[in-house]
């Protein structure tokens, strides 16, 4: 039965459909795979009964044939989305055993559309960080290692979780959200591909909040088509969400595999920092090579920009934290802390939830909003975020698409950058301009490093045009022909 | 506008964030770090730019003002860390 582990979304789906195997067979299977994973630590909660249940409820409906398109398809849930009864922590020890009375959007869509929970994935806390050691729960490690050598890797972060579990074929597909580039970054470091869609596609109502105006759900998938079929489900607009686009959803799938001659795929000069990996680097014209072979015009292109991104997003990103995080008192949910009075209580509660990331990150928001800061820190970051935007739009007048790098390396070690904050804040160098811009924008694997590592490619695109992101995409999965997976060792 | 130990004081309080004492230094010396990074926006010219407060630019939509949900008291107080007859328990706020 471990071969049901191994297929795509899309082939899972197939054989559903034909009944080669029921969604009992096949979600037992990966409750199986993950309870021989868990050295992993991609879950911070796995739930059995609960899969199993809507398991049997999608093998009714096939059989009546009422399935829907994702019908009897298990995945895994980033523990960011809020899930009805089921514990939500978004990877922080403040939300105690909080167990929300409702659903969020998108894994409610997931759910209409006939999709099984296998558990809750595992994720930097309150989606701070880019290698998941900020999880309250421990790091996930990556299935991932060098050649010849045992030592532990990052599978990326936020979405860590998302990423390991779908490497390690323990989810078909997993859902995952992306602030600075926390589905992106750990796709590229894991070999699988991850989409973030234009902000305001997916729903953010229900998704514990970290930055409002950047935060985008998205999906983590084994293959560019897998990733466009998760996101028709997740996608659409919500009330619920006064920022959530009032447009259609295109077919996404519908662009995978379409021709992209004739497409104009812009190279932006500013990406080509000073000591990028020769092999990354080596990538990167690897992909410009492919997408030419299929007919694209390349463009050089500048975003002047680029190197304020970073800087501009850790003063809006911690400010949106700092407020949105307020909430966290100790009042109404997650665990609250002994105190003589008011004050005091939310003091200890707040100094014994959160940990050190997601502190230092509430302590910059609040330094840089307090009186006398606004206009020199938060004011000047905003126009900033402007000013990249509209490098962006500059470009897209004479670019269907860009391809830049992914993530500045591979796959580092447990441990390398935790004790460094802007070390760490540079894992999103090439993906925080695309939040900051509201763009959409997606990493497929490319190929392997020297020592056996996965590197990805990234191709944005112009706002709500995910479909031409979707068949750039495709065109350079099928030119690099991608298709190793990590050797099990856990 | 180095950030001293007395200012990482003064932000705790306003984030209410207890921090130890000793932990006072050591994060000035971070948030410094941080700050100093971030401070090479300056060399951006943005005079005439305007701040761009949405990632998209769509004006908020309006619903009309009624009640939507609700009436689920049970539902809203089964997380909380202490409840009694349908409230919330939270410390003194007014002495």
């Amino acid at each position: 039965m471990s071969n049901l582990t191994s297929l795509t979304l899309a082939d899972a789906l197939r054989g559903l459909r034909e009944k080669r195997f029921s969604s009992e067979e096949i979600t037992q299977a990966h409750l199986q795979a993950i309870e021989a994973a868990r050295g992993l630590n991609a879950f911070v909660l796995e739930t059995p009964d609960h899969a199993l249940a809507m398991a049997r409820a999608s093998d009714v409906r096939l059989a009546r044939g009422e399935g829907s398109v994702l019908e009897g398809a298990p995945i895994g849930v980033k523990d960011l989305f809020c899930t009805n009864g089921v514990r939500s922590t978004a990877g922080s020890k403040i939300l105690g055993e909080f167990r929300p009375p409702y659903e969020s959007t998108v894994t409610a869509n997931l759910w209409r559309d006939g999709a099984v929970m296998l558990g809750k994935l595992n994720m930097d806390e309150f989606a701070m960080g880019s290698s998941n050691e900020t999880s309250a729960f421990g790091p996930v490690i990556n299935p991932w290692k060098s050649r010849g050598s045992n030592q532990s890797l990052t599978p990326g972060g936020s979405s860590g979780g998302s990423a390991a579990a779908v490497a390690a074929d323990l989810v078909l597909g997993a859902t995952a959200t992306d602030t600075g580039g926390s589905i992106r970054q750990p796709a590229s470091l894991t070999g699988t591909v991850g989409v973030k869609p234009t902000y305001g596609r997916c729903s953010r109502w229900g998704v514990v909040a970290f930055a409002s105006s950047l935060d985008q759900a998205g999906p983590i998938a084994k293959t560019v088509e897998d990733a466009a079929i998760l996101l028709r489900s997740m996608s659409g607009h919500d009330p619920k969400d006064s920022t959530s686009l009032p447009t259609d959803v295109p077919d996404f799938p519908n662009f995978v595999g379409r021709s992209v001659k004739g497409l104009r795929i812009g190279v932006p000069k500013e990406y080509r920092s000073d000591g990028m990996p020769p092999e990354i680097e080596a990538l990167w014209a690897k992909g410009v090579e492919w997408l030419k072979d299929a007919g694209c015009d390349i463009v050089d292109v500048s975003l002047p920009h680029t190197k304020y991104a970073l800087p501009a997003y850790y003063i809006i990103a911690p400010a949106e934290a700092s407020s949105n995080l307020a909430r966290y008192d100790g009042m109404r949910y997650g665990i609250r802390g002994e105190g003589a009075n008011l004050t005091d209580v939310y003091e200890a509660t707040r100094a014994e939830g959160f940990g050190d990331e997601v502190k230092r990150r509430i302590l910059i928001g609040t330094y840089v909003l307090s009186a006398g800061y606004y206009d020199a820190y938060y004011l000047k970051a905003l126009k900033v975020r402007r000013r990249i935007a509209d490098d962006f739009t500059v470009a897209f007048e004479r670019v269907d698409a860009l391809l830049t790098p992914t993530a500045p390396s591979a796959a580092f070690a447990l441990g390398d950058k935790s004790a460094d904050p802007i070390a760490m804040y540079l894992n999103d160098i090439f993906t925080v301009t695309v939040n900051l811009a509201g763009l959409p924008g997606m990493s497929v694997p490319g190929a392997l490093d020297a020592t056996g590592l996965p590197l990805g490619l990234q191709v944005i695109a112009r706002p709500l045009d995910e479909g031409t992101m979707f068949s750039v995409a495709g065109a350079l999965e099928k030119a690099a022909g991608f298709g190793a997976k990590a050797e099990r060792w856990w | 506008m180095a950030i001293d130990a007395e200012t990482v004081r003064k932000v705790a309080r306003l984030a209410r964030i207890r921090e130890r004492e000793d932990r006072l230094e050591p994060l000035a010396a971070e948030l410094n770090g941080i700050i100093q990074w971030i401070e090479q926006l300056a060399e951006v010219d943005t005079e005439g730019v305007e701040p761009m407060t949405s990632a998209v630019a769509v004006t908020l939509p309006m619903r009309e003002d009624v009640v939507t949900e609700g009436g689920d008291a049970g539902a809203i107080l089964a997380n909380a860390p202490r409840s009694r007859d349908g409230f919330f328990v939270v410390p003194k706020v007014v002495e």
